[in-house]
């Protein structure tokens, strides 16, 4: 086991970890980010809605409520530094009746005291003329112009990168299995490889935040797993919502809403349902079904048989706070929680990752600012956006720009082996698929997945058969041919 | 940017496109530019190693490769030009192309005549909505055909196989004869969805199970597949409650359907026929965009290749007849999918061809059905009857109106197909 030695130690590398460990990278300080799976950006964040709300849902008072319109005032910023892509699309709650018109003025009159700007009722005709797939029965809506779409996970790898290039050291496939304390402090962090020794613990650890707070002896909240299932339709109909379409909201969530995705699917989702397993993302035929009634609600038309794939994600609710639980756990002055950061977390992650950084400070870390931190961050430049001629170009200048390994997304070799060579390791098949969208079209990976594999195992130097969809034991392939008749031939000379 | 000129630009070059840039060429087309996005010709077909092919047309049994083969060296002889590698990333209704490749960068291809050959690709699990997990392990047959074929890698060892269709049969006697535990074929339909010879050759003479009016309710396995659930399903295809069984295995291949590949015809705003998914074709094998041609699996989804070859000399044929300025002219009348038919291809047809040459018309039926007959009607009068002893959705019908069957003279709109039981009168 290797020893290191640490200011801070992130553990999770989500959105929540990653926008704090960019954060911190503005300083002087050795930062470890430490993560127990095979990427960033694994857990929720991979599998939610990609909104960025406006923030009139939240109560006032609550940390979601100030640090959503916080966050969403700085999003704009940083996507643009980071180069993910971000659409401020405006979002609209959607009246499908009448007595579900006043809820639409609570909603505004909360946006107000949670300082959301330029809320506004439209009515039906203006409705319809913005959105003209909307159920035409809609009455009125909540115009929040400041809310958007973006990559949830882009974000959170940009993050990650941009960390890591400022000197962050990321640590993948180490979950945390044991904390040292001394003198009710944090001392040490122990991963299955390494012992880092620590001034600081920052726990981001999403749905198992409460599992890593035990470590430390904190069991003043529990993180119960709240499952959304979705839909994902063909980009042929992404036109179909201008912007998100939400109903209006229930007790426990915002609803079942209709998206374009920032890339031009059309997304519908989440139903709500809390869980015990925390790993258990299985999408439902109950779910799915709910999932479709709903958002066939607010949006008929929907192309109901161009479904390209489905999915669930896990939201981390805390109990029994329901609420972000943020700063220094009870009694561990130098262990910050950053836990239980559900929705509206993506919008507030910027937000949370300066809270998290002044309680820091406030517990005794020094900042000094790094001269030479660097905020931007190059995306791979996605081939297909590009003109004739600047496709031409690029073509030029590196060959593999030429070959086309997903078509559905017309994402080329060249873009591919670019994911495979940046500061975050990316050696999964569904890392390349989050970095490029190689295998995320309409195929969904039926054309592209022996591309992809084939220059995944060549790149990094493996065997086909060793290339991996997420880690672990999620092996694509199962030997060579013929393994199985020679081990047989084998067994029989042997007997 | 490099530009080409040429006569007739043909896009894919699977048995369609192979097919189509051979016979362009032979029928007088001047240059002809074969475009196809894999390393080598042939297509879909050079993973198909099995045989099979070219029962039809050549009273052989080809596998896939060697049926490839024979159009390759075919065409080579004759002059058709290849462009390997190279993937067409627009189709310009001025029959413009843009493509690239690694050797010469972007391409502007200006055709005189364009025939659009890009195959199908396979429904996959999204299409169908599988309830579950997401983990390695689940691939459409195809997919799994290729990595077994054409890498040398076995994308599982126990598999179950989801859906009937042909490549999914093939594949079972495929994982079969590599030692791999084929649990079943899991239909949802009460009859396969593949070819009858390949149930009997994949499935009985390998001790596979087929299980009809059956499917996939849930995909069990977090890294790896390690099992699925199954259930009966009922005449509304819904799975019956208490039918449930779990089937241990580390792979889930899908074999649920062939979408024909309409990207490009998309984006060129070219018709498309709402219950193929493919383009609106002439007898020409036209488009809705005069000198865009398609041709094969991109206009519906063939069971035999040696259909795709014929549908395909037409095309050529087409396609070389209006560079040199001899398109049929004159009136066309419509066909149309009547009683118990789900399609018809070509959709339209030209009074002047049906005067000259024999029309085949492609069709498949809505459901099985013993003894039948296959009726044409023109305007609503029958002018042409074929008995069919069975009837299948997975095996494609067709009808061969020989020359002259329309009555000089006639002026004529529509002709419908339709299914009549023996022994009823239309």
């Amino acid at each position: 086991m290797e020893r290191l030695k640490a200011d801070v130690v992130i553990v999770g590398a989500g959105i929540i970890g990653t926008a704090i460990a960019r954060e911190l990278a503005r300083y002087e300080l050795e930062v470890f980010l430490v993560e127990k799976e095979a990427d960033v950006a694994c857990g929720s964040t991979k599998a939610n809605t990609a909104i960025v709300h406006a923030g009139y849902d939240a109560h006032p008072g609550t940390w979601k409520a100030r640090l959503n319109v916080r966050g969403n005032a700085v999003f704009p910023q940083i996507c643009r530094e980071l180069e993910v892509p971000f659409k401020q699309t405006g979002t609209l709650v959607v009246a499908l009746k009448e007595d579900e018109v006043p809820h639409l003025y609570e909603l505004l009159e909360r946006g107000h005291v949670n300082g959301v700007p330029d809320l506004e009722i439209i009515g039906r005709e203006e409705l319809l003329c913005r959105e003209p797939n909307v159920n035409p029965k809609a009455v009125a809506a909540l115009w929040a112009p400041t809310g958007g779409i973006v990559n949830a996970w882009e974000l959170a790898i940009a993050q990650a990168e941009n960390a890591v290039e400022n000197g962050v050291k990321l640590l993948l496939q180490q979950p945390v299995t044991r904390i040292e304390l001394e003198d009710g402090r944090v001392r040490t962090v122990f991963t299955p490889d390494f012992a880092i020794e620590t001034r600081f613990v920052v726990n981001a650890a999403g749905r198992y935040s409460d599992e890593v707070a035990r470590l430390v002896g904190q069991e003043n909240f529990r993180i119960v797993p709240r499952k959304g299932e979705y839909y994902v339709f063909d980009k042929r109909f992404g036109h179909m919502a201008n912007c998100p379409l939400f109903p209006v909201p229930t007790a426990i969530s915002k609803g079942i809403l209709v998206t374009p995705t920032v890339e031009g699917n059309l997304l519908i989702g989440p139903n709500a349902q809390d869980l015990e397993d925390k790993e258990d993302l299985r999408t439902t035929p109950a779910g799915l079904k709910e999932v479709l009634t709903q958002a066939l609600e607010l949006m008929p038309d929907l192309p109901v048989k161009d479904a390209i794939t489905n999915f669930a994600g896990l939201r981390a609710v805390a109990k029994p706070s329901n609420d972000f639980v943020l700063g220094p756990a009870p009694g561990v002055p130098n262990f910050i929680n950053a836990a239980g950061i559900q929705s509206p977390g993506l919008t507030a992650a910027p937000a949370v990752a300066e809270e998290v950084r002044d309680h820091l400070q406030e517990a005794g870390l020094e900042l000094h600012g790094k001269k030479k931190f660097n905020p931007y961050r190059k995306r791979i430049t996605p081939f297909r956006e590009l003109s004739r001629e600047e496709q031409a170009k690029l073509i030029e200048q590196d060959p593999r720009y030429g070959q086309i390994v997903c078509r559905c997304e017309t994402v080329t070799e060249a873009e591919v082996v670019q994911a495979l060579h940046r500061p975050v390791p990316c050696t999964t098949m569904d890392g390349v698929k989050r970095r490029t969208r190689a295998g995320m079209g309409r195929c969904q990976g039926g054309f592209c997945t022996p591309r992809v594999a084939a220059i995944l195992a060549r790149e990094l130097g493996l065997s086909l058969d060793e290339v991996t969809k997420k880690g672990g034991a999620s092996k694509l392939l199962l030997g060579r041919t013929k393994d199985i008749l020679l081990s047989e031939e084998e067994a029989e000379a042997h007997a | 940017m490099r530009k080409i000129e040429c006569d007739v630009a043909v896009v894919g070059a699977g048995p369609a496109g192979l097919a189509a840039a051979g016979r362009a060429k032979a029928a007088g087309a001047g240059r002809v530019l074969l475009i196809e996005r894999d390393r080598e010709l042939g297509g879909i077909l050079q993973q198909c190693i099995h045989n099979g092919f070219g029962l039809h047309l050549f009273g052989e049994e080809l596998t896939g490769p060697e049926y490839a083969y024979r159009f390759i060296t075919e065409n080579q002889a004759a002059g058709v030009e290849v462009l390997l590698g190279t993937m067409v990333l627009e189709v310009r209704p001025d029959r413009r192309l843009y493509a690239i490749n690694r050797r010469d960068g972007m391409l502007e291809i200006q055709a005189g005549a364009v025939i659009l050959a890009m195959g199908c690709r396979e429904r996959n699990r999204g299409a169908v909505t599988i309830p579950g997990t997401r983990p390695a392990g689940i691939f459409t047959a195809g997919t799994a055909q290729r990595f077994v074929n054409m890498e040398g890698f076995m994308p599982g060892r126990r598999i179950v196989i989801l859906g009937s269709g042909d490549i999914g049969l093939i594949m079972a006697r495929r994982f079969a004869w590599e030692g791999a535990k084929v649990e079943g074929v899991f239909e949802i339909m009460p009859y396969s969805n593949g070819l009858t010879r390949n149930v009997v050759q994949c499935l009985h003479d390998n001790d596979i199970p087929l299980y009809l009016s059956h499917t996939v309710v849930e995909i069990h396995g977090q890294e790896r597949v390690e099992g699925v659930t199954v259930a009966k399903v009922d005449e509304k295809l819904t799975p019956i409650p208490g039918t449930e069984r779990r089937v241990p295995c580390d792979t889930l291949l899908l074999s649920v359907g062939l979408i024909p590949e309409n990207e490009l015809s998309r984006d060129a705003n070219i018709e498309l026929d709402p219950v193929t998914g493919g383009p609106v074709v002439s007898d020409e094998m036209e488009t809705s965009l005069p000198g865009i041609f398609a041709c094969g699996n991109v206009v519906h989804v063939h069971d035999l290749v040696d259909n795709v070859t014929r549908e395909s000399w037409l095309a050529g044929e087409g396609a070389a007849r209006l560079v040199q300025g001899r398109q049929p002219r004159g009136p066309l009348l419509n066909t149309r999918a009547g009683e118990g038919i789900r399609y018809v291809v070509p959709h339209r047809l030209h009074l002047a061809n049906l005067k000259e040459r024999e029309t085949t018309l492609y069709m498949r039926v809505r459901e099985p059905a013993e003894h039948v007959r296959i009726e044409a009607l023109l305007d609503g009068e029958p002018i042409l009857s074929v008995r069919e002893r069975v009837v299948r959705p997975a095996e494609m019908v067709s009808v061969k109106i020989p020359p002259g069957s329309i009555p000089e003279g006639r002026t004529a709109t529509e002709l419908t197909l339709r299914v009549v039981k023996e022994g009823e009168r239309g």
